[in-house]
């Protein structure tokens, strides 16, 4: 737009730093008080720097109380096993929903279409009872099979398939490639973009889920982050703020440090859940 | 076109017997292999999605209790018994409560932020990534460093309320604060998301039609978002309103760890509701009927988010 | 080298008939064009001789053998597709490699990092390196083979395409009109290079289009078809010549032929727009159509007139329009000569010698015409 006057610029600058302040509060806070001793947190007195800068304790505190190293690998082991069986799963129908010809194919897609519909939660009580009666309940399959499969993931992929030129598929045909290896060896490839989009979509959303592991984990050995954090704190309320401080800034800085680092791609995928 | 693959025996020529048996066309093959893709999302779908959607239907007309050796059919008996509880009706006043603020907040919020940061083109990105943080940051994590912001004695908010000579207060312990508290949390939460989605809005708005705007006498930021931004940006805000709607009919996670509904009921929400009656009192047979009254909800939003999803551009 | 044989070759989608019965016998080593007005089936036809398409009826056979049902690449067919086709995600070295590679190597070497590890790989991969920097150095592409396809121009996409498609050596090539994203240009100079590799291939050239032009450049023989029919086969000067209906008339040469209205009278002579050609007809009375190539028209003369209602000038040549009574569209004639062009709305005289009439009759077949015997000057071309 045109040149603005220098007060509207000021005027802007400054209302959005004060909401940025307002939204970084609690991300300051925690860190702050993850690096206080004790005492200093346990005072009226408010302050933002620590005196004592105690962060090394309050993590050490923190990895001693709570097996956190096993919760972040059991949320690495269960997002990426996720997102594994999700492409494994959505890839192949989202192109053959893309671009072949069968008997119900378009029933099946209207089929995916209204499965996205279904919230997360509308589910839960049935597939429970199928978890347990499958003797699954407490276990990662209970964690990973029920996210198996993504209608989600099938749509944006079919759809993303559908601007693949059909003359490529042909090419790979008359080259000698299968329809199985068309999925892997061409469509793959050519929609990397769209995979990384619903990948990063995958993993933060089961990442921080925090309902479902709820529901079906009862063993600390299985806990996913989130959970691992909410148990910490149910452990040590009203107690130790700096360990768990210290705790919550361990849980959210893999995915935190990733955004920072791509965030373009990252806003891509989350916002995806707007269509969804 | 579906059926192209059956149709396929159909053209055998005279001369094919000279030729002996036809093989197989791969055209038919391909169907197979088609069918054979397909497979495993269409059976994952059924036994993770729709199987289980008919069976909540299906349970909330039945006592089933989690381990009972049998149950039996008792009709609407569930929808009775929840109509007739007053806790359901709490829960549900809460989370419409809950929605009615979180959603224009985060909208109006969100809204703004995104037309500031549209206004000018230094720091964007900045800006982008620090409002968005909170939609990355995992919320169980965040909602216990609330807790403790919102800590009566030792909190920051607290802090600062003394600090200008303000009286604290038991944000999450009083019954007249702890849903608000919640809201706070949400919009706090929200507002990132849906401030990406109003600049994705604002970006696909044709630069010609604010020089045409600027050319028809329109020159003031306010008419120039009377006249071009806000019609531009109507389907768009319809979506975010919706979107919101039923991320926050969700809610769940502050609840279960910040105040688990309480206190006295004063912060229970359907979704919590639906947990502890299926998931703590195993009563799945009434936590499905609660389930289905959210579904209800949901879909009824999803349905109109539909509707409006044709009028937006980018979706 | 391949003879490719279609016969009654039928398709429909759906309900509607794209192809009707298609009989063609492609003779080994010739460069035959389908070329047909956009929707004719020409594209349907020639992915049913790749095998991507099944045919609703009829049989495929080349070399004599019925291929139906036979897998795409198991029929050694190489085919040259519009968009190129070329693997994005791939270098050009390995988008020629593909088709190699997928026959030489087996399953298992094909596998991603595991595949490397099998020791007779690297034998065959030197194979098949050895064939990519043949093929490349052939099309002149060799100093490209590192690039993606997104670093291509165009004309270099369309050589790499052409490489994939040589590589392997097939049975005969099929072209999906593998000019029409070039620019004008390009497209004249790749026209050259396509017919050029034919003469060194000497192999079967399967090539569709739209463009007449590049079929009448390029082909021994052109196939036209229209409306899911075949209507003509025959080498481009004789189609140009001699069209035996009034779409293929129309469709070949530009600009387009002249329609007049015309009609044959019972005593089997000839009219065109009311005036009496000198011709006679072997057929019946009845309405007709009387076609003339626009170097064919005669003006400054004749028996007909009308009004020039417009010019181009193309710097060689010239072509003037002429609107007259009883036609909707104008005539069109070309003038060798642009230094001696008419003015615009001027009054002129035009005419046609007997044996530039191409008649057809109202269902569009050709009509038979002789000269009629009462000739006034033998030498010159009568004008009428």
């Amino acid at each position: 737009m045109t040149r603005r006057l220098p007060v509207w610029t000021v005027t802007r600058h400054a209302v959005l730093i004060a909401g940025a302040l307002v939204i970084l509060m609690p991300f300051i806070w925690m860190i702050s008080t993850a690096s206080k001793p004790q005492t200093e947190i346990f005072s009226s007195h408010l302050h933002l720097i620590p005196e004592h800068f105690a962060l090394w304790d309050n993590l050490r505190a923190a990895f001693a109380k709570a097996d956190l190293w096993r919760f972040l690998l059991n949320g690495l082991i269960v997002t990426v096993s996720v997102f594994t069986l999700q492409l494994l799963v959505a890839l192949p129908a989202a192109y053959a929903l893309a671009k072949l010809r069968f008997l119900g194919r378009d029933t099946l897609f209207a089929l995916v279409v209204f499965c996205i519909l279904i919230p997360p939660q509308a589910t839960a009580i049935p597939v429970f009872l199928l978890l347990h009666k499958l003797g699954l309940l407490d276990s990662y399959a209970a964690l990973i099979l029920p996210f198996s499969i993504s209608v989600f993931g099938i749509f944006l992929m079919r759809q993303f398939f559908k601007t693949v030129p059909d003359d490529l598929i042909d090419a790979a045909r008359m080259d000698g490639i299968s329809e199985f290896g068309i999925v892997w060896r061409v469509m793959l490839p050519t929609a990397i973009p769209a995979v990384t989009a619903f990948g990063i979509f995958s993993v933060v959303a089961h990442w921080n889920d925090y309902f479902w592991p709820l529901i079906v984990l009862n063993s600390e050995y299985l806990r996913t982050p989130p959970l691992g954090v909410a148990n910490f704190r149910n452990n040590e309320a009203g107690t130790d703020y700096g360990p768990l401080m210290a705790a919550a800034m361990v849980v959210i800085a893999p995915l935190v440090i990733a955004f920072l680092l791509a965030q373009r791609r990252f806003i891509e995928g989350i916002t995806m859940t707007g269509i969804k | 076109m579906s059926d192209m693959a059956i149709r396929i025996g159909a053209g055998d020529s005279p001369e094919q017997a000279a030729v002996g048996p036809r093989p197989r066309s791969h055209r038919a093959g391909t169907a197979l292999t088609a069918q054979a893709l397909v497979a495993p999302a269409a059976m994952l779908m059924l036994i993770i999605l729709l199987g289980p959607l008919a069976g909540v239907l299906a349970l909330s007309f039945t006592d089933y209790q989690l381990g009972a050796p049998s149950f039996s059919w008792i009709g609407l008996a569930n929808y009775r018994e929840m109509f007739a509880d007053k806790v359901f009706w709490i829960s549900l006043r809460n989370t419409l409560t809950y929605v009615v603020i979180v959603v224009p907040g985060s909208v109006a919020l969100g809204l703004g932020i995104a037309l500031l940061i549209q206004s000018g083109s230094s720091l964007r990105s900045w800006y982008r990534t620090i409002y968005f943080l909170p939609v990355m940051a995992t919320l169980i994590a965040m909602a216990i460093v609330w807790e403790f912001m919102l800590h009566p004695q030792f909190g920051l908010i607290n802090g600062l309320l003394r600090s200008f000579g303000m009286q604290g207060h038991s944000w999450l312990q009083d019954r007249n604060t702890a849903l608000y508290s919640l809201c706070a949390i949400g919009i706090w939460q929200a507002v990132g998301f849906n401030m990406v989605l109003f600049l994705a809005g604002l970006v696909s708005i044709p630069k010609p039609l604010y020089d045409a705007a600027e050319i028809d006498g329109a020159s003031g930021a306010w008419s120039r978002f009377r006249l071009v931004t806000w019609p531009m940006l109507g389907p768009v805000t319809a979506f975010v309103v919706v979107i919101s709607s039923i991320r926050s009919f969700q809610v769940f996670d502050t609840v279960q760890v910040l105040t688990k509904g309480g206190p006295s009921k004063s912060s229970e929400v359907l979704i919590y509701t639906m947990y502890t009656e299926g998931f703590e009192f195993f009563r799945s047979g009434y936590g499905a009927a609660l389930t289905v009254v959210f579904l209800v909800f949901v879909l009824a939003l999803t349905l109109l988010k539909a509707r409006l999803n044709r009028g937006v551009h980018y979706a | 080298m391949a003879a490719i044989e279609l016969s009654a070759i039928r398709k429909s989608f759906d309900r509607t008939d794209v192809l009707k019965g298609i009989d063609l016998k492609i003779e080994p080593g010739e460069f035959i064009s389908l070329v047909g007005p956009s929707g004719c089936g020409k594209s349907t036809l020639l992915r049913i001789i790749a095998g991507l398409e099944t045919q609703t009826s009829g049989q495929v056979r080349i070399d004599g053998e019925a291929v139906d049902g036979v897998r795409p690449s198991a029929r050694n067919l190489a085919m040259v597709f519009q968009s190129y086709a070329l693997y994005p995600h791939l270098t050009v070295f390995d988008n020629i490699a593909v088709p190699l590679r997928m026959r030489r190597l087996s399953a298992a070497q094909r596998l991603p990092l595991l595949g490397r590890l099998i020791p007779s790989r690297h034998r065959t991969e030197r194979g098949i390196r050895e064939d990519v920097e043949r093929v490349a150095a052939l099309l002149e592409i060799s100093p490209l083979l590192s690039r993606k396809p997104g670093q291509l121009s165009g004309g270099q996409r369309q050589r790499v395409a052409v490489g994939r498609a040589i590589v392997r050596q097939p049975k005969a090539f099929l072209f999906d009109e593998p000019l029409s994203n070039l620019d004008a240009k390009l497209r004249v100079h790749m026209r050259a290079e396509i017919a050029q590799l034919h003469r060194r291939l000497k192999t079967t050239f399967v090539y569709v289009t739209h463009d007449q032009a590049e079929a009448m450049t390029m082909s021994g023989r052109i196939a036209v078809m229209i409306d899911g029919h075949l209507v003509q086969v025959g080498k481009p000067a004789d189609v140009y010549d001699n069209p035996r209906d009034i779409r293929v008339a129309e469709f070949v040469g530009s600009p387009k032929i002249n329609v007049l209205p015309g009609m044959v009278r019972a005593d089997r002579g000839v009219e065109a727009l009311g005036r009496p050609l000198e011709l006679s007809a072997a057929a019946a009375a009845g309405a007709c159509r009387i076609c003339v190539r626009p170097e064919r028209i005669e003006l400054g003369g004749g028996p007909f007139a009308g009004t020039v209602t417009h010019l181009e000038n193309m710097g060689a040549e010239a072509f003037v329009h002429v609107g007259c009574d009883g036609m909707v569209i104008p005539l069109v004639a070309r003038i060798d000569d642009p230094r001696r062009l008419p003015e615009i709305g001027a009054p002129i005289g035009f005419g046609f010698a007997a044996d530039a009439v191409r008649a057809f009759d109202a269902s569009g077949k050709r009509i038979e015409t002789t000269p009629r015997l009462r000739v006034i000057q033998p030498r010159e071309p009568a004008l009428v």
